[in-house]
């Protein structure tokens, strides 16, 4: 690394050691997780290129390993199963296995968390460069031991003769020595039947701590010196600061205002001065109060300017949807997906400690590395002399608040010149995260005599994301005018606007528009959720058309063995009843049955999900009750498949959440639903039964988890809610003003 | 400023306040050190602050500190540790009941106390107990599951 690796250790040092007293600091405990390891600064200028097998890991002289993960664990089980596929590869013990997960200085750059992407790529780059590692630790120890490789065996941790004998322990061949070597692509992995910790549901190493208050969380950091902070956004987006009052907090103990153009902060050496400062604060503000109307979200989204078209798929020709010809009927939706918020059940966080030369931030941040140059433009320092350090949050499903915390802290810590935290209060999460975007999704189906389908035309118009834009631009330097990446992003908001089935003629167009009435972020499955409700809703419709069973039109139009096999595994655990929707139920009853099902393959390349449901609808109110789901996935192999279960179960419950009840409102100046009573989310007594088909598939590569399951569930509803009344719903949520509404409208 | 004797987890902690009125969830994370009880909402909508006070559980982001002088306080810490958990807390680590963890101490809290009073739940009665409780990633199946679970385990319990 020579001079300059001493040059950024030394300037980093200050910071990475903060960790240490956090870590050790709490009476004694240690909180179990990645970032609280009390060494850690120990490896400062260690490589951190991506094609390094030393950027991955360390192998010290006691034996035990360190993984150093760009990717982080977002109570997702990451942390669990990164040192498994570690501990698989490199023959170690899980339990000497320690992890460091989205340091900026300790960690490569594996990009954001994000996509479902963790152990497909993140796990993987991982797992080649502990295969590598072994191979090279065979190499040495062979030579060490005067036997060729053939000759030697490796386990916990010891390269062995076959034949007996005195072996040579890992420690003791590299002893926090660096490998040097490059990351082997084609190192040879385990095969299945050697397993030992992949396919194992290994209990995470975080859940004890979690469970008995000493994980610690972004929001428990304390450093010394340390002040707290609260950002006042303005009361409409947009709006200018132009006077502040600071006379109006003279009476509370040492609070202090911040003020860089219209970024407005205060700190206090007590939180909650902080907070009271951040209350009784007088500010007069001028501008903004120019979002649209919110009552016309979608007419104004189908209405405006498109930046350009994206073809998604075309296939064949449309001409069955205009020829008119005999035999041919057509059928013609729309459907509306809500602007949604992540819903953090902790408000974002961030601790940052800026000095003239220097910057560590902690943050919740998915992806540390992309924003690290961010937060140096913002601040006035070089790159490498900011280190932005990962530590749990409250989960954030994408972009949350969490990283305009952090922001917000450095902004007030440079301010101050001493470190500060910022919690964000439950308005601030609800009213501020960048918001999953509206979704306006408009088909057109033609279907002939046999009951096929002659052609399938998507539009969707969503908001177009900005090329390259590295990350979400951030309130903090949007008001203080600082410099930082602009533009709007969601994520690949943009796959499986088209059907999974193989119908023969299709067209699948985004139209891309300017802008949108909130700041964006990729949420949840980014755009998938709303899609597929979409496309698995129209081709319900198409089914009930051509009087065909839900799961039978959907097996007749699906070539994937894989697709088949989750179809039919979900309807088989539903105790499925062929028979074309909708049932024919007694309109007088108090409470319709039904069932429904819905299908994805995410980004039609990755996790095949099949999902059924079963719902009761009550007319008289409304009310929507999902009574049993059922789920079948295959993702490839699963490297820990209680994770994976947790991560679908995660995925059901959330969307069906996001399906029923969620929807983000604003006036003209802000958002207005700020609170749990305005944005109510899913309860104890609404969760229903969920059974879940896992498919292990240890001769295949795993695929991704942490979102695929979510994409199917708002569709499996609304289909079974049809099932039930006969009454398509095709906006969410799903609210039971909307269902008696739509009830009524039958009954009228 | 304002002097408070608390006691928290058996031990007697004394508070120096500027606001007499700062809640019971700034004292105990910033004053007494104990982190373990999370700041959700400030509204009593969520439960993530959840603590017990003489036995029950309330919402400490509401509750006056001073509204809890003379009795006993007890937060997630005071339950139990990773290495001797409580039955609750063992139950939601057999359970695997954790995500993101930040709504976890306020669930085992809550569901401390409703066992105190009712050892012998039906799930709906569960269900009933934690419906204050929100969970965001979706770990309610495996809440449900360890409080039963922790039921059966527990004196007196089924």
């Amino acid at each position: 690394m020579g001079g300059q690796g001493l040059s950024r250790r030394t300037f980093l040092k200050a910071g990475g050691a903060l960790v240490v007293g956090a870590g050790l600091g709490r009476r004694g405990v240690r909180p179990a997780g990645a970032q609280t390891i009390p060494s850690a600064d120990r490896f400062l200028g260690k490589p951190l290129a991506t094609d390094a097998v030393d950027s991955f890991l360390a192998i010290h002289a006691d034996g035990s390993v360190t993984l150093f993960s760009g990717k982080v664990d977002l109570g997702t089980g990451a942390r669990a199963a990164f040192r498994q596929m570690v501990a698989e590869e490199l023959d170690v013990p899980i339990e000497r296995i320690a992890m460091i997960e989205g340091d900026t200085a300790l960690t490569p750059d594996q990009g954001g968390t994000g996509g479902s992407y963790g152990v497909s790529r993140g796990g993987m780059q991982l797992r080649r460069a502990a295969a590598t590692a072994r191979q090279a630790l065979l190499g040495l120890a062979a030579s060490r031991l005067g036997r060729p490789v053939g000759d030697l065996e490796v386990g916990d941790g010891m390269v062995r003769p076959k034949a007996g004998g005195a072996g040579v322990s890992y420690g003791e061949l590299v002893g926090d020595r660096r490998l040097g070597l490059p990351v082997d692509p084609k190192a040879p992995l385990k095969a299945p039947k050697d397993f030992r910790y992949i396919g194992k549901s290994i209990p995470r190493p975080d859940v004890p701590a979690k469970v008995t208050g000493r994980n610690l969380y972004v929001h428990d950091l304390t450093l010394p010196g340390m002040l707290h902070g609260r950002a006042l956004r303005p009361p409409a987006v947009g709006a200018s600061l132009v006077s502040v009052d600071e006379a109006s907090i003279a009476a509370i103990p040492g609070a202090r205002v911040v003020r860089l153009g219209s970024f407005l902060g205060v700190v206090a050496e007590r939180e909650w001065d902080a907070v009271r400062a951040s209350r009784l604060l007088q500010t007069r503000w001028s501008g903004g109060g120019s979002l649209p109307d919110h009552a016309m979200l979608y007419d104004a989204l189908r209405a405006a300017a498109v930046v350009r078209d994206e073809t998604i798929a075309r296939r064949g020709d449309l001409s069955a949807l205009t020829a008119g010809a005999s035999g041919l009927r057509t059928l013609a939706a729309t459907y509306r997906w809500p602007i949604q918020t992540h819903g953090s059940i902790g408000p974002s966080c961030g601790v940052a400690d800026v000095r003239t030369d220097r910057a560590t931030v902690w943050t919740a941040s998915q992806a540390t590395h992309r924003f690290q140059p961010v937060f140096a433009r913002i601040l006035g320092l070089p790159t490498d002399r900011v280190r932005l350090i990962y530590l749990d949050g409250a989960g954030s499903y994408g972009q949350n608040g969490a990283d305009d915390a952090a922001c917000d802290a450095a902004l007030l810590s440079k301010a101050v010149g001493r470190p500060v935290r910022v919690q964000w209060m439950r308005e601030d999460e609800h009213g501020w995260d960048p918001k999953g975007p509206a979704h306006l999704l408009e088909f057109r189906a033609a279907m002939d005599d046999r009951g096929e389908v002659a052609a399938w035309e998507t539009q969707a118009w969503l908001p177009a994301s900005t090329a390259g834009l590295p990350t979400v631009p951030l309130l903090a330097p949007e008001a203080a005018g600082l410099p930082q990446p602009a533009g709007r992003s969601s994520g690949q908001i943009q796959q499986n606007v088209d059907p999974p089935y193989r119908f023969p003629n299709v067209y699948a167009v985004v139209h891309w528009v300017a802008d949108a009435p909130l700041r964006t972020s990729p949420i949840r499955a980014p755009g998938k959720v709303a899609n597929t409700f979409a496309v698995e809703s129209f081709t319900d419709e198409i089914a009930a058309l051509a009087g065909v069973d839900p799961v039978a039109f959907r097996l007749q139009h699906l070539t994937d063995a894989r697709g088949i096999e989750v179809l039919r595994t979900a309807a088989a655990r539903l105790g499925w009843q062929p028979r074309p929707s909708p049932r024919r139920a007694d309109p007088g009853a108090a409470v319709l049955t039904g069932r429904g099902i819905a299908y994805i393959h995410y980004k039609h390349e990755e996790t095949r999900v099949a999902m059924a449901m079963e719902v009761e609808v009550e007319p008289a109110s409304g009310r929507i009750r999902v009574t049993r789901v059922a789920c079948a996935q295959d993702c490839g192999l699963m490297i820990n498949p209680d994770c994976v279960r947790a991560q679908v179960e995660g995925n059901i419950l959330q969307t069906l959440s996001r399906a029923l009840h969620e929807e983000i409102v604003y006036d003209r100046q802000r958002v207005t639903t700020v609170t749990w009573a305005t944005y109510p989310i899913l309860t104890f007594p609404e969760v229903p039964a969920v059974e879940i088909d896992l498919i292990q598939r240890l001769d295949q590569p795993p695929l991704g988890v942490g979102e695929p399951a979510s994409a199917p569930v708002a569709a499996a509803l609304g289909n079974a809610v049809f099932d039930a009344t006969g009454i398509r719903l095709r906006t969410v949520p799903f609210r039971p003003d909307r269902v008696k509404a739509a009830l009524a409208g039958r009954a009228g | 400023m304002t002097r408070l004797t608390l006691r928290v987890n058996g031990a007697t902690r004394d508070v120096e306040l500027d606001d007499p009125d700062t809640p019971l969830l700034y004292v105990l994370r910033n004053d007494v050190g104990l982190t373990g009880t999370r700041f959700g909402c400030g509204l009593a909508q969520c439960g993530a602050c959840t603590v017990m006070v003489a036995g029950r559980a309330i919402r400490s982001c509401v509750t006056p500190a001073r509204a809890v002088v003379g009795q006993a306080v007890t937060t997630i810490e005071g339950l139990g540790s990773p290495e001797r958990p409580d039955p609750v807390q063992a139950a939601f680590i057999a359970e695997q009941a954790a995500q993101c963890g930040y709504c976890t101490a306020g669930m085992v809290v809550t569901a401390r106390a409703f066992l105190e009073q009712n050892p012998r739940p039906s799930e709906r009665e569960v269900r009933q107990a934690l419906a204050g409780n929100l969970c965001r990633c979706g770990s309610h199946l495996r809440v449900l599951r360890a409080v039963l679970r922790a039921a059966a385990a527990m004196p007196g319990g089924r």
